[in-house]
């Protein structure tokens, strides 16, 4: 490469896996930079999943260490399962970005900082007493002070922006230069700022020149002598693209939409970290898509209870708070044997506790969470992608069976994303909505009526019949039911019976699931790690971890926690030892102790964060060698250990 | 004049009907065919009998199919309303039979929606879905049984009851100030807000009547007497020897007046607009010329006039209450353009939705692996 008149030398190093993480003040834009980053990683082929990290203030004060927003993108050219437990390369942004971070680098990483900021005040706003740029407090790390505002600054001068302004195109100044660093693909990233800013020429034209800038830097610089190749992973055929679980759930309610051809009605009230959702499906008016903003929680689920009753498919989207004020319209629901879809983006918990970070303590509140007794069926995503057949199969469990529904994802699967292998539609399952038409009821006298809770016999569903249907006129309610013609009963018997009857129809349930898969290579694990949602990532890199060292290991991973598929008990007798990572107390390990009699033994955490892969095959590690009573050594050479 | 007039046209000239979607029946009905085949069980000599009889006798006049009408409430003795008409039902839960209905009122076009509710659940814990049905204007009637009583839950007081009622909750006396339901109704943005009692089957009737015909939310608040739990609560306006004093009669295009009538049916008091306040008060119509009587404007766009009749309501013992339509105007309802966005969005969406499921979920950057 000509520079001046040098010659700079530039070195290509290849590279199986990266973890960059991106951090800076919230008004940094760094979930854009992040975001496109791992657009074009995704385009470039690579397998990835994401983390985006920030805080629940929407700016908090600039400069300080609540104010920190980062977003972690862990890309490599094989099959990966998360966002990667330590960030091989950080960027940040300012002090306080740095200070926040620097605990998760593990010796050796790369620090590429904007010393911009690094002045005596945002030093004190960061709690640094010394500028750790000067010094060696940083020695252990390959570290990179960039002033990468005032090369952002000096780069869009020309159009002639206010300094602030033209100061905020650094992010894409930085994320030109990690582009050059890792060989990403450059045109997805220009074509989005073109459309984005495509009213503000100015704007539009200073963040491109700044990309192209930082790209160039790269380039050019003798700071950075190495770049490095990740080449694509391989997957298998077919058409991709890069999806967060927010936006495939939206998507796959509006499949559950076309494939039942029901109209979808949303009826919800604004919380963090679901809103997303409400606002994709607001977009979507075409599919016959009807979208509420209730003026609270019960509102949402009231409304859509009512969208139910006339024949849609009602959805309420929530968080823990705005399930626990929905607890006694799910009662109704269950108690109508109305289709409903209720989807609980879990975030930290109790209360209000961490809106924008994730957990998994709403299990027993998805089960339990009611008066009386009031089962309700359970799914869970997995990962991102995941999450469009999760609400398919919601729906179907829903219509099929005419109850609620809980769909449990969390903040971890919402905001994160990962590659995802577009369905092909006609594969998808076409939902039955099969209203009645017809009375189903012969009196002694000959007459017909029609009995609102007289069952399939299979099934035990009842009829759903929707106002505008002739001779099918009924009401339903709250109140306890008559088995079959549905007047309020208060007969004994008659409510042990429908009591009975409401759980047997969820259990029931149990009959339509496909069998369990086990992930047991070997054939000779003696553990056995079961988890649910979200986990499905940590647990499996994990597991390879555990495997790679040499050790056997089983893998199952639940979709559906109420009812648990027929063969889990069969299952789980098999291994001598079962590990439950959770993000949570042992909400899962509960459920399985009480109804399988197992010494289920729980892994948890309850830190916001996903678990972390290591720490968790350490974990497997330990249970491994009590099962098959050896000495588990799960050091293997860094360079194989895949995660 | 009589106290059944209510003087307004169904509906308003020119406007949408609430009901012109809902498909209408070829034969006539009769009230009979409204009634389920459940025995009611309100106590003895309950107002709600009076009110599911003239319902019942009011429905087959509306001339829809019994299949698209949907009756939703919440909790209290009110509630138990659907479950004696033979139409589609729905007893819900507490206080939230407004949200219920707007799910079904927007979902569907062709049902005639209504509400039936009680002063603890539409005012106390469904207080705020019932002010946000009134400000979205949902296509829905709600009827309002007020007795000023919590009857189901024997005898507590109510968001309605006066201050000082002493009850099983309150032995020395309640110290909530009470919510004027006509007042809160109005201040919500209300598009059609009416006042009828109970035992008056005609001005009931033709206010149901005129409630149906109104496109958007309609609120009906019913003055019910609890015979167990608080009997005699609007006898003023009911015993014959008071209620010309105690009932101020609401007839579009009429001068409000009230009280013992003379040869033409002028009542012997009237309202006039209150320089001082800017509201409206009681004066003898002796007293005044008849170009200060307030004529009824049921139709104007300003509430600021509906709502001052409403603040002459007793919040105490009731000896003096408006009665009749205060407000009817005309506001676009939020699921007529709900379904409205949902058309335009579809006509400008070319293909079947299978197509176009596949073109959204392969929409954004993607790529292929082969």
């Amino acid at each position: 490469m000509e520079d001046g008149g040098r010659k700079v030398s530039k070195q290509v190093k290849q590279l199986d896996r990266v973890i960059i993480r991106f951090a800076g003040d919230s008004g940094d834009g760094m979930q854009l930079t992040g975001d496109r980053f791992t657009q074009e990683s995704a385009v470039f082929g690579n397998d990835l999943v994401t983390l985006p990290n920030f805080p629940a203030e929407i700016r908090a004060p600039q400069g300080t260490l609540p104010g920190v927003s980062s977003f972690q993108v862990h890309f490599a050219d094989h099959d990966i399962l998360t966002a990667g437990d330590a960030p091989d390369v950080l960027v940040a942004m300012n002090p306080a970005a740095l200070r926040a971070n620097l605990g998760d680098l593990p010796k050796g990483a790369t620090i590429i900082v904007d010393t911009h900021d690094f002045t005596p005040r945002n030093l004190t706003k960061a709690g640094y007493a010394e500028n750790p740029l000067e010094g060696d407090s940083l020695a252990e790390f390959a570290l990179h002070p960039v002033d990468l505002t005032g090369m952002t600054v000096e780069a869009v001068k020309e159009f002639g922006l206010s300094r602030k302004d033209a100061a905020r195109a650094k992010n894409m100044f930085a994320l030109g230069l990690l582009s050059w660093m890792y060989g990403r693909p450059t045109e997805s990233t220009v074509a989005f700022l073109t459309k984005r800013f495509a009213k503000v020429a100015d704007i539009r034209d200073a963040n491109i020149t700044a990309f192209k800038a930082g790209w160039n830097f790269g380039e050019t610089t003798e700071t950075f002598v190495v770049s490095y190749e990740i080449k694509p992973a391989p997957m298998s055929a077919g058409v991709y693209r890069n999806i967060t679980g927010n936006l495939a759930l939206s998507y796959g309610l509006i499949a559950a939409g076309v494939r039942s051809g029901l109209p979808i009605f949303l009826g919800s009230y604004p919380i963090t970290p679901a809103s997303d959702i409400l606002h994709e499906l607001s977009k979507h008016k075409s599919f016959g898509v009807t979208t509420l903003q209730a003026e609270d929680e019960i509102a949402g689920i009231g409304a859509a209870i009512g969208a139910a009753f006339a024949g849609s498919l009602g959805v309420t989207t929530t968080s823990g708070p705005g399930l626990a004020l929905k607890s006694e319209a799910i009662g109704l629901a269950v108690m109508t044997e109305l289709p409903l879809l209720v989807i609980d983006v879990q975030r930290g918990g109790p209360s209000t506790g961490l809106p924008t970070k994730t957990e998994q303590a709403d299990l027993l509140q998805a089960m339990f969470g009611r008066n009386g007794e009031a089962p309700v069926p359970i799914v869970a995503p997995q990962s991102p992608g995941d999450c469009f057949d999760a609400a398919v199969e919601a729906a179907r469990i829903a219509i099929t069976y005419r109850t609620p529904v809980l769909l449990l994802s969390d903040g971890y699967l919402a905001n994160g994303s990962e590659p995802w292998k577009l369905p092909d539609v006609d594969d998808l399952p076409v939902i039955d909505p099969a209203f009645a038409t017809d009375r189903n009821h012969t009196l002694d006298n000959g007459d017909e009526e029609f009995w609102p809770y007289l069952r399939d016999p299979e099934t035990l569903a009842r009829p759903w019949a929707i106002p505008g249907t002739p001779g099918l006129e009924h009401r339903i309610g709250g109140l306890e039911k008559g088995e079959g013609h549905g007047n309020i009963s208060y007969d004994p018997a008659n409510h042990d019976f429908m009591v009975r009857t409401r759980q047997a129809k969820i259990d029931g349930i149990a009959n339509s699931l496909p069998p369990l898969q086990v992930d047991d290579p070997s054939g000779q694990a003696k553990v056995l790690v079961l988890g649910w949602g979200s986990t499905y990532g940590p647990i499996g890199a994990g597991v390879r971890r555990v495997r790679k060292a040499g050790y056997h290991v089983a893998q199952v991973h639940l979709r559906h926690l109420n009812p648990f598929p027929k063969d889990l008990g069969e299952i789980l007798a098999r291994y001598d030892k079962i590990l439950v990572p959770e993000m949570n107390l042992g909400q899962l390990s509960m459920l399985l102790r009480a109804k399988y009699l197992v010494d289920a033994v729980g892994y948890n955490h309850v830190r916001g964060l996903p678990l972390k892969a290591a720490e968790l095959a350490d974990a497997i590690g330990e249970l491994v060698s009590q099962a098959e009573n050896v000495n588990v050594n799960l050091t293997v050479p860094a360079q194989e250990a895949l995660s | 004049m009589s106290t059944t007039d209510i003087g307004t046209d169904l509906p308003l000239p020119g406007l949408r009907s609430g009901i012109e979607l809902v498909p209408t029946n070829d034969q006539p009905q009769t009230g009979k065919e409204y009634t389920s085949d459940q025995e009611v069980r309100w106590c003895p000599g309950c107002g709600d009998y009076a009110v599911l009889k003239a319902v019942q006798g009011f429905l087959p006049e509306l001339g829809l199919r019994r299949e698209n009408i949907v009756f939703v409430s919440g909790i209290g003795c009110s509630s138990r309303f659907p479950y004696y008409l033979d139409t589609y039902g729905m007893h819900s839960i507490h206080g939230r039979a407004p949200s219920i209905a707007t799910g079904i009122a927007t979902a569907r076009e062709d049902l005639s929606v209504w509400v039936v509710t009680g002063d603890g659940d539409a005012l106390s814990i469904g207080g705020n879905h019932l002010i946000h049905a009134l400000r979205r204007n949902v296509n829905m009637t709600i009827l309002l049984f007020n007795n000023r009583i919590y009857g189901l839950t024997k005898g507590q007081y109510s968001p309605t009851s006066e201050v000082g009622k002493v009850t099983k909750s309150t032995p020395m006396g309640s110290l909530d100030h009470p919510f004027n339901p006509v007042s809160l109704a109005l201040g919500a943005e209300g598009s059609f807000v009416a006042r009828t009692i109970d035992s008056d089957r005609k001005h009931l009737t033709s206010v149901l009547s005129a409630a149906a015909a109104h496109r958007g939310t309609s609120f009906v608040e019913i003055y019910q007497n609890c015979p167990i739990f608080n009997d005699g609560a609007f006898d003023a306006i009911k015993n014959n020897d008071t209620k010309a004093d105690a009932i101020i009669p609401l007839v579009h295009g009429e001068p409000i007046t009230f009280g013992v009538q003379d040869e033409n049916g002028v009542g012997s008091k009237g309202l006039i607009r209150d320089t001082e306040t800017g509201g409206v008060k009681v004066a003898l119509v002796a007293d005044v010329s008849p170009e200060q009587l307030l004529v009824h404007n049921a139709y104007n766009p300003d509430p600021s006039t509906a709502f001052a009749i409403s603040r002459l309501t007793d919040s105490g013992y009731l000896n003096q209450s408006p009665i009749g339509i205060f407000r009817q105007v005309e506001r676009p309802t939020y699921d007529d353009q709900a379904r409205a966005q949902i058309s335009t969005a579809r006509d400008a969406a070319p293909g079947t939705p299978q197509d176009r499921l596949a073109a959204l979920i392969g929409g954004g950057d993607t790529w292929t692996v082969v």
